[in-house]
């Protein structure tokens, strides 16, 4: 019974954060400046960590962790980069 | 989800409630970035999803494997630290970037340059 | 001691971060230590700013006071977002002078105040240590000030300065 429950939370957990994904990539769509679209993009790699990470505890694998980590990692890099290039209009100096 | 079989009720329910809970905090913040109207109002929504969003779901799946390994599994601790040490950093470089850019174009939204020279805020 | 071990706390926890990843075992342990030995040499040739600790037993008090502030302002914004524009909701930037001028008080405040959702970290001022944030949903400037000046920088100053 409670198995039950747990795997229809975590279906319905899931199928919220693909909502959230798609908000954030309407925004990131619409725009309406740069500002927006790094700020969407960024909530769309934490969102898409955490699906991950559902995924893990659906599966019961460890191994999702690993991918939840390094998508984390590049989501940080990558926003870093990108908000530097909006400041400077140049990443490396 | 053959494995869930094996866990404990009490477990089994405070993941299934860590879990929504996280998700559904991480969809209030992706609607917030929706009906904000300025980018700085904006920043503010990410931030739901970004901490106890992010927080919720890594601590029900520590607590998942801890039980169902019956040893504790700390290393997802590792993600919300990172988390909550990275999104501040991203969201300060977004907003000092966006100011710099309002201010560039001269825009009336937002407060100018050289706070300092104005006497009374010292 | 201090030649071979430059940075004790960064040392540890890197060793801390590599059992996480790994395992909990003593080859794991003398190889993590291997790594964390030379990454914090690698450490000292960059020559950051040493931060000293002065009285570290306030930072689990620290710790425990923005986890229960971003829950509760986890609340309010959620309320904000989901209520919408029925209310007349204002937003703007308020400006607070900063007594804290140690730069890791510095890092760790605006750690707290952006992570913490309702309130953003935008410029600081470092010449005349002003700092400016926006703040989502803005009563009284005041208050906010107060906030900030007593919950967090007069403890942090404690820790840091």
């Amino acid at each position: 019974m409670t198995a039950t429950i747990l795997a229809w939370s975590v279906t319905a957990a899931q199928l919220m954060l693909v909502a959230a994904m798609a908000c954030n990539t309407y925004r990131l769509i619409i725009g309406p400046r740069a500002q927006d679209r790094v700020l969407c993009l960024d909530a769309l790699y934490v969102n898409a960590m955490l699906l991950v990470l559902t995924f893990g505890i659906r599966t019961g694998n460890a191994l999702y962790f690993e991918a939840a980590l390094v998508i984390s990692l590049l989501g940080f890099i990558s926003t870093v980069a990108l908000a530097k290039f909006l400041m400077r209009g140049e990443v490396i100096e | 989800m053959s494995h869930a079989e094996n866990l404990p009720a009490w477990a089994a329910l405070l993941v299934a409630f860590l879990v929504l809970a996280g998700a559904g905090l991480t969809l209030i913040g992706a609607i917030g970035t929706l009906r904000f109207r300025s980018f700085f109002e904006r920043v503010h929504a990410p931030t739901l999803g970004t901490s106890w969003g992010t927080g919720a779901i890594v601590v029900a799946s520590m607590i998942l494997f801890s039980v169902l390994g019956s040893r504790p599994v700390l290393h997802e601790v590792l993600i919300g630290v990172f988390i909550s040490v990275t999104t501040p950093v991203t969201l300060m470089l977004l907003a000092r970037a966006a100011l710099y850019r309002d201010r560039s174009e001269g825009s009336s939204d937002v407060p100018p340059d050289h706070l300092a020279d104005k006497p009374d805020e010292r | 001691m201090r030649r071979i071990l430059p940075y004790p706390v960064l040392t540890a926890s890197l060793v801390i971060v590599w059992m996480l990843l790994n395992a909990f075992s003593l080859g794991h342990f003398l190889l993590g230590l291997v790594v964390a030995v030379g990454a914090s040499r690698a450490m000292m040739q960059l020559e950051p700013s040493k931060p000293r600790l002065r009285r570290w037993q306030l930072i689990p008090w620290l710790c425990g006071i923005v986890l229960l502030d971003i829950a509760r302002s986890n609340i309010a914004v959620a309320t904000i977002i989901l209520r919408g524009d029925r209310q007349a909701r204002r937003a703007g930037f308020v400006s607070i002078p900063l007594d804290l001028r140690d730069r890791t008080g510095l890092a760790v405040l605006a750690c707290i105040v952006t992570s913490t959702p309702g309130t953003a970290w935008v410029e600081y001022d470092s010449a005349s240590g002003v700092l400016l944030i926006h703040v989502l949903d803005l009563v009284d400037e005041q208050e906010w000030v107060d906030l900030i000046k007593t919950r967090y920088e007069a403890t942090l100053r404690e820790i840091f300065e």
